[in-house]
């Protein structure tokens, strides 16, 4: 098995980071090869980056994605730059609240309003790419949910558990929705 | 007595590359007393230098010696302080190794507050390559790259190490034997970065081309322009003109050093 | 029960910090530049909890000299940085090959002359490793690959430093050092790791810088050997000398103790060269996509092989010069217009084809391309 996973967004949403978390989590949790690596621009907030994780059993050497299995944009600019050299069969989850442009045919697509959902329920959107996590692992069944969130919890300080497993369980909700 | 300084100096090491009327050779005397005022053993002291005539010093004295690159003895003093914070470092170099090629060492070591003690022998001029003008040329002096005169403002070393966070400020002459090295003493004895600058006179470089043709009215020169802080304090604007001020100009006990302030607040550990 | 290596997830600029510390260092300096400041900010965190000390430096040129002036006294020491800045530390470094002081440097390889691309990779700093700094000297440069080869060859270049007195470079890239993967973490004692060699002599009898072996045993500073160190061409005590005789002993035995010991310094990885038709030449980043090519080729039919140098300095002529002569050729893959191609060539003195391939747009070369041009 390989996953070629292609996380997008803007500066400050995380995307980089829900990349090295799922990495983290598929090479030490699940006993995976996993290389996590990233472009992004000058820009510490804003502009469009992306994080590529590559989950593989076999060795990976080249570390970039030449056609993703999985693209995840959370902006409008993301989508735009980074949903390209699809995989016939890869599947495209946007997060609506920002993206509201996107091809609806021709791949497996999903529109989940995730940050709007982590706003509303915990009054911020800093968690929202924790969510967005549950919603990736719900959808492409990628690893064991508690692997991930383990792997999650144990990377940010003990006061950030309570809402990151709040974060990532909607973000399993919101993708069953999308799914039924 | 005479002091006997063979204890100090290298054997086979001299003569020394100084010209002949050159202010160093008495810096580097009152330094040797200083240092043997202190206590400090040779083994445990280390006398690091950057490019220059000021710099060929520490060839001469028998302590762990370094002669570094051009402006940088500073740097390279800070990594052999945060190495070993046993060592007793004093750190030399002329006027332009100092506040021109090393001018950011020099003024980030100030701020930092390390201890050891930085001289600055400063003739006014660069000596070694033939009497250049220096950031410490005075306005109108002819320097070989001065033909029409020094056109730049001067800087004043022991104001700029003031500004930027020295906590020791002290300035002598060559022609000052004996406060010089009273003041190496303080400045050794201070807990943090001590800066002394030393007025001294290049003969072959700056005096034959400023109207102070021998040795002896270079030294002169100093005597009569050097004015105690004692003695500034109580003379007006018009008298102190022209003058400099010589003595310790500037001592604060309050800032922390760096390595000691390292270690407590990272919880370093020897392991 | 036995100790098991522990499996980190770790971006490659840590896995250099980390070993770092498994070598011993004690004292890193350096700048803030992109992509390498990771490799500091470890560092600042975890070397006083390891018996050492960090500091941030006023600009690239201190950091070198900070970090020449540790090891005079006593310590192992490292600094990173990016061709920018490298071009800055290149003035100590030559003063680091002069007065023979051990030290590692790492250079994150970013794209561009200049500022360049600071977020994108780069492998075009190969000669100014090799010649940057002025005058006559001896090289070691390492080439790691992988983020378990950020920590092994950092081990490697500490204990190089060490052996042979002298600074050692280690040329990642921007993708090498910001990849994240798996690593066993080796174990205390697993990997050499080499100390410095230190005079037992007489006081009096101590020669820093003895021509009579390669490399003469170096006192730290407060040992109680008490001598000179300095740029100038200096005698065996370190005194400065205009001798003609003993300048010229110096500087040879600084290219020798490298040339000399060639066989101990020269690392390189051979994939499915044996039955190899044509060889490609790859290190860094480039050789991750090579090996893809390779593993695609192989598929195709087509018999090839990666050689990956992880010394890239001294240049691994004899491995080329053994390949040139039964292959077809040798594809060169470099983020580079042309840099080790010049060297292969040479070293292969036109036994077999050398073809070459580059990508300076600061974006990688992937293995589709080295696939068509080794097919080409």
């Amino acid at each position: 098995m390989r996953y070629d996973i292609r996380f997008s967004g803007s500066g400050g949403q995380g995307i980089i980071t829900a990349g090295i978390l799922l990495a983290q989590a598929a090479a030490i949790k699940a006993g995976k090869n996993a290389v996590q690596s990233q472009s992004y621009g000058p820009e510490a907030r804003g502009g469009a980056s992306k994080a590529e994780v590559i989950i593989s059993d076999d060795e990976i050497n080249y570390p970039k994605i030449i056609s993703p299995d999985i693209v995840i944009s959370l902006t409008q600019e993301a989508y735009n730059k980074y949903a390209v050299d699809l995989k016939d069969e890869a599947v495209i989850i946007v997060d609506n609240t920002l993206v509201h442009e996107y091809k609806q045919d021709g791949h497996k697509v999903y529109a989940v309003p995730i940050t709007a959902s982590v706003k509303e329920l915990l009054g911020s959107a800093v968690s929202a790419n924790i969510a967005t996590l549950g919603v990736v692992n719900e959808i492409c069944k990628i690893m064991e949910h508690q692997w991930l969130l383990d792997v999650v919890i144990s990377n940010f300080p003990e006061r950030a558990a309570e809402n990151n497993t709040k974060a990532y369980n909607l973000g399993i909700d919101l993708a069953k929705k999308v799914m039924e | 007595m005479a002091y006997n300084y063979e204890k100090y100096i290298r054997k086979g090491r001299l003569p020394h590359i100084w010209c002949p009327g050159c202010g160093y050779g008495i810096i580097m005397k009152s330094m040797i007393r200083a240092i043997d005022a202190m206590g400090w053993s040779k083994d445990e002291t280390v006398i690091a230098s950057g490019i220059g005539c000021a710099s060929r010093l520490p060839g001469y004295l028998d302590f762990n010696t370094l002669h570094t690159t051009h402006g940088r003895s500073l740097a390279f003093a800070t990594g052999i302080k945060l190495a070993n914070p046993e060592l007793k470092i004093v750190a030399l170099g002329g006027d332009g190794d100092m506040s021109a090629i090393g001018g950011n060492h020099f003024i980030h070591a100030c701020r930092r507050n390390i201890d050891m003690t930085v001289i600055v022998f400063n003739n006014n001029i660069y000596g070694m390559t033939g009497g250049q003008y220096s950031p410490t040329t005075p306005l109108g002096a002819k320097a070989t790259t001065a033909p029409y005169g020094m056109l730049e403002p001067d800087f004043d070393i022991c104001k700029l190490a003031v500004a930027a966070g020295a906590t020791f400020v002290g300035r002598s002459t060559s022609y000052h034997a004996l406060p010089m090295e009273k003041l190496f003493k303080e400045a050794f004895s201070h807990k943090g970065l001590s800066v002394v600058e030393i007025i001294a006179g290049c003969p072959t470089g700056f005096g034959r081309k400023n109207n102070q043709k021998t040795p002896t009215s270079m030294l002169l020169w100093q005597k009569d322009h050097a004015v105690t802080k004692q003695m500034a304090e109580k003379m007006s604007a018009e008298e102190l003109e022209g003058k400099f001020i010589t003595g310790v100009l500037y001592h604060d006990t309050s800032k922390k050093e760096y390595v000691e302030n390292y270690d407590a607040v990272t919880g370093f550990s020897e392991k | 029960m036995e100790k098991k290596r522990e499996r980190k997830f770790l971006q490659g600029n840590d896995a250099v910090a980390l070993g770092a510390l498994y070598a011993g260092c004690k004292f890193y300096a350096g700048y803030p530049i992109t992509p390498s400041t990771e490799v500091a900010e470890r560092l600042a965190a975890w070397l006083p909890k390891n018996g050492g000390r960090f500091i941030q430096m006023e600009d690239e040129i201190s950091a070198m000299a900070a970090v020449i002036g540790a090891s005079l006294a006593g310590k192992k020491s490292l600094t990173a940085t990016s061709g920018p800045g490298m071009s800055l530390k290149l003035e100590n470094l030559g003063y680091g090959y002069m007065a023979e002081v051990p030290c590692v440097v790492l250079n994150v390889m970013r794209g561009g002359p200049s500022t360049g691309t600071p977020t994108g990779p780069g492998q075009a700093d190969i000669m100014q490793a090799r010649w940057g700094t002025h005058g006559d000297h001896p090289c070691i440069a390492l080439t790691p690959s992988t983020v378990y080869e950020q920590f092994s060859q950092t081990v490697r270049a500490f204990n190089l430093a060490e052996k042979y007195r002298m600074p050692v470079i280690i040329l990642s890239d921007e993708i090498i050092g910001h990849m994240r993967e798996a690593i066993e973490v080796p174990l205390e004692g697993e990997l050499e790791v080499i100390e410095r060699e230190k005079p037992a002599c007489a006081i009096d009898e101590y020669k820093p810088y003895d021509n009579s072996v390669l490399v003469p045993k170096m006192a730290s500073f407060g040992q109680g050997y008490r001598y000179h160190v300095t740029g100038l061409n200096h005698d065996e005590y370190g005194f400065p000398t205009n001798s003609a005789k003993l300048i010229g002993l110096q500087e040879e035995r600084l290219i020798k103790k490298v040339e000399e010991n060639y066989d101990d310094i020269v690392q390189v990885e051979h994939f499915m060269c044996e039955d190899a038709e044509h060889i490609i030449f790859a290190f860094g980043s480039s050789a991750r996509a090579s090996k893809d090519a390779v593993l695609n080729l192989r598929k195709k039919g087509v018999k090839a092989g990666l050689l990956k140098p992880l010394t890239i300095w001294p240049f691994p002529d004899r491995e080329i010069s053994e390949y040139a002569s039964k292959v077809k050729d040798i594809t060169v893959v470099e983020l580079s217009v042309g840099q080790s191609v010049r060297e292969v060539s040479r070293a292969a003195g036109g036994r077999c084809n050398i073809k070459h391939i580059y990508k300076v747009d600061s974006k990688p070369i992937s293995p589709v391309d080295i696939e068509k041009a080794v097919e080409g």
